[in-house]
């Protein structure tokens, strides 16, 4: 079925609508069309409502889209569950809770994540023969977390715990991968050197992934291609040179009304 | 003597329906009602099974099977129908007392003069068959249950309780996992009411009230009594807080107290319980004895 000539991911003439059929009917995603090539890693932008959560929610499979289609690499996959994505797609959650198991250890945590939408079997899993692999992956994270591989991540901090959450995204390499904002509920040191260890990740395992970030500095900076969400729309879309050429100001002004 | 002897069998015996709870009340989050109705309804059909002439162990099969089919419409209720899980036990607690009268046929059915999995244990001294009999159980359930939570599928169970939005993120189907875990905590809990019968010597209607609050207060005084521990060492307390419940049950009926009052003791024992963390807080009880409570801290 899967054929390596067609795009990672694309979205075609994909709307949204919350309150369907009330007065309060609202169409967040306005006929999105997006086409995500193997190895873009895409960084989005947009202010607050402008439906890129919306956006993530609808290519996990969170929410559904009311119509308009959703392909991986040429298969149709519109109507998969949240569930059945997982097998191709991670992501990685705005709060550093949502993304881990709290009184499991990290090393329990790391290998859930590591048989993402696999079966699981009735067949022991193996803890302790696979520590030294989860301490080195651990250890990449340069925080710290090899030390704390059989601790209840509940007792991490956020910082720690985030880590954690990116490396469960891409302890077995993802098709693509969602970053919702993953930096933003930390602080600066803790949210530079996690944007850091993520772009060194994506580019050396060449993945596919998608950044919702509010720093207009980290979009610049982070990524081969830039897309401005605007009340439901792609208003802009710059890959390659013409990223690189961007500045701040011409960012900036996509936020003017 | 004898009474520890017998508090002791009834504690093992009563710990299946701890471990069970422990299954849905702390691993999956679930405060499970089912366990009032699934309790009684492995009486009456493990008990109604012998009195037709079924084998004991045959019958004490039944009954978990029972509990675990009252598991599956609890499970179905909350996960397919999106029922509120507190009211989707309810209602199949509520459902159980109707069917378990229906099972048994009257209020009240006695095993006087059948076999029971207690008949081949009589030449033991007094009440060592309980204890002899919960001894196994209770071995065999938490040895299996200890490898099953360590398993890749028990795994992915322990982790939709703590954090269903990350499993179902990592594909799990958190409500597979609802249900198979209702399914796993009710078979558990309809074994134990087949054995408390057998034990006991009868079924009744009225057995199950009451019952979530010895299967907490098993769960509760075992992680008060020994603190931090790992999850196979909390499935191991549980059953010593069930032992150490019957004890305190023991103590205080000694001191004068009737059995029609064991419901009062039963919850005053488990409030005091669960407030002893905040007591602690105000009355500065030294540490040991307060440390594990329900966290994970260090």
């Amino acid at each position: 079925m899967t054929n390596n000539r067609e795009p990672m991911l694309q979205l075609k003439d994909v709307s949204t609508v919350v309150n369907a059929g009330t007065p309060n009917q609202t169409t967040i995603l306005k006929k999105i069309n997006l086409t995500i090539n193997d190895g873009d890693f895409i960084s989005i932008i947009g202010t607050n409502g402008a439906g890129k959560s919306t956006l993530f929610n609808v290519i996990a499979g969170s929410l559904p889209v009311a119509s308009g289609q959703l392909f991986h690499q040429g298969v149709d996959i519109t109507t998969m569950s949240v569930e059945q994505r997982t097998s191709f797609l991670s992501r990685v959650f705005q709060d550093p809770k949502m993304g881990t198991a709290p009184r499991m250890t990290v090393a329990e945590n790391l290998l859930l994540a590591a048989k993402r939408g696999e079966k699981r079997h009735l067949i022991p899993r193996h803890l302790k023969q696979r520590l030294p692999e989860l301490k080195q992956l651990a250890a990449s994270m340069n925080n710290g977390l090899e030390q704390r591989l059989n601790t209840a991540t509940g007792n991490l901090s956020g910082g720690q715990r985030q880590a954690l959450s990116f490396l469960m995204a891409t302890i077995k390499r993802p098709d693509i991968l969602l970053l919702d904002e993953h930096t933003a509920a930390l602080d600066p040191h803790t949210s530079q050197s996690l944007l850091h260890a993520t772009n060194q990740r994506i580019t050396e395992d060449h993945l596919t992934a998608l950044m919702i970030t509010h720093r207009m500095e980290d979009a610049l900076t982070y990524g081969n291609r830039l897309i401005v969400l605007k009340a439901g729309q792609i208003v802009a879309d710059f890959a390659g040179k013409e990223k690189q050429q961007l500045t701040l100001d011409q960012l900036y002004d996509f936020f003017e009304d | 003597m004898n009474l520890i002897t017998s508090a002791i069998g009834q504690g093992l015996l009563w710990a299946l329906l701890g471990i069970g709870l422990y299954l849905t009340f702390r691993i999956l989050n679930f405060a499970d009602m089912t366990v009032e109705g699934t309790f009684p309804l492995g009486a009456a059909v493990a008990v109604t099974a012998i009195t037709h002439g079924i084998s004991p162990l045959g019958a004490t099969v039944l009954a978990a099977l029972a509990g675990m089919a009252a598991g599956l419409i609890t499970g179905l209720l909350c996960t397919k129908a999106k029922i509120d899980s507190l009211l989707a036990g309810i209602l199949t607690m509520t459902a159980a007392y109707s069917v378990n009268l229906r099972i048994m046929g009257k209020s009240n059915v006695s095993l006087l003069g059948k076999q029971t999995l207690l008949t081949p244990l009589r030449n033991l001294p007094q009440y060592f068959d309980s204890v002899f009999l919960g001894l196994i159980v209770i071995l065999i359930i938490t040895a299996g249950l200890i490898f099953f939570l360590q398993t890749d599928f028990g795994q992915a169970f322990i982790a939709t309780g703590d954090n269903p939005v990350m499993a179902r993120s990592l594909g799990i189907k958190t409500d597979s996992m609802v249900i198979i875990g209702l399914m796993l905590s009710n078979a558990l809990v309809g074994l134990c009411g087949a054995l408390i019968a057998q034990s006991n010597g009868y079924a009744d209607i009225n057995m199950g009230i009451g019952t979530i609050v010895i299967a907490l207060a098993s769960i509760i005084i075992g992680e008060v009594a020994f603190g931090d521990l790992t999850l196979n060492q909390r499935l191991v307390a549980v059953t010593l807080g069930s032992i150490i419940y019957r004890l305190i049950l023991l103590a205080v009926l000694q001191l004068g107290f009737s059995t029609n009052d064991l419901n009062l003791i039963s919850s005053i024992v488990l409030a005091l319980c669960m407030m002893l963390p905040r007591l602690n807080n105000v009355l500065h009880i030294k540490e040991p004895f307060v440390k594990g409570g329900l966290s994970h801290d260090k």
